[in-house]
């Protein structure tokens, strides 16, 4: 059973680059069951969101 | 669009464009540089708007080629690594417990689309990525702003690849954190669990 070091490890590793399916489907796993790190998956999610609505979208002047 | 409403738009969107290649660039002049190449070569090359999208999505994506361009000139000089590479297994340390559980679990942040729509929430993320050490943003930025790879930045910046994901992995950590204390720990608007 993988542990949320690891998990947390993909997770940051699959921002860059896609995963080995292994891999890919073990990380699936943990997050189905474990809401730090889905929550944390999500949190990067955000950050990258954020970083393509920035500053084009923003409509700030 | 006829050239003068081209003029006055130009002259309305350039103080948002040099903050934003402030940010990247760290240097005032460099980033006055890169704006002004921009919009002269959005004044000269104006049929490259076809008006579908709007005049500030156009312009942002001229003035990223330029702040690459900008970044890679510079990226000539001699340069040190980004960051100490140390290894990310130590930045990973202080995250985890030694059973390889959370040493603080990361909180929801509510609904992203919510929080992307909220005006205010980009004056935080802005404060938020300029108190990044500029060597660190400067990869981010690249990466997540300019939509580089990281094979790419490594060439450019002349890092290794571990460098390049440690200096990524912090830089993603510190946003993280800083927005979690300056925004969705307390915002009243910005968390809805």
């Amino acid at each position: 059973m993988m542990k949320c070091r690891e998990a947390h490890k993909l997770v940051i590793r699959a921002q860059d680059a896609p995963l080995p399916l292994r891999e890919r489907l073990a990380l699936r796993f943990h997050l189905l069951i474990c809401r730090a790190c889905s929550s944390f998956e999500r949190q990067m999610e955000f950050l990258r969101a954020a970083c393509r609505r920035f500053p084009g979208n923003d409509d700030r002047d | 669009m006829d050239d003068e409403t081209l003029h006055q738009e130009a002259a309305r969107l350039r103080p948002m464009l040099l903050r934003f290649a402030r940010l990247q660039l760290r240097d005032e002049a460099a980033a006055e540089d890169a704006v002004q190449e921009c919009l002269l070569a959005a004044l000269t090359s104006k049929q490259g708007f076809a008006g579908h999208s709007a005049l500030r999505t156009w312009l942002t994506a001229i003035l990223r080629n330029k702040i690459v361009d900008h970044i890679r000139q510079k990226a000539r000089e001699p340069s040190v690594p980004a960051v100490d590479d140390d290894g990310e297994d130590k930045d990973f340390d202080s995250l985890f417990l030694p059973d390889g559980h959370w040493a603080e679990a990361p909180a929801r942040w509510g609904d992203p689309h919510r929080t992307l729509e909220n005006k205010r929430f980009y004056d935080v993320f802005e404060a938020c990525v300029e108190i990044l050490p500029s060597k660190i943003a400067r990869v981010f930025m690249l990466r997540e702003f300019l939509g580089l790879e990281t094979d790419e930045i490594c060439k450019e910046l002349a890092i290794s690849t571990a460098n390049c994901w440690v200096t990524l992995h912090r830089a993603r950590m510190r946003l993280r954190d800083c927005l979690q204390l300056n925004w969705f720990g307390s915002e009243p608007g910005g968390v809805s669990v």
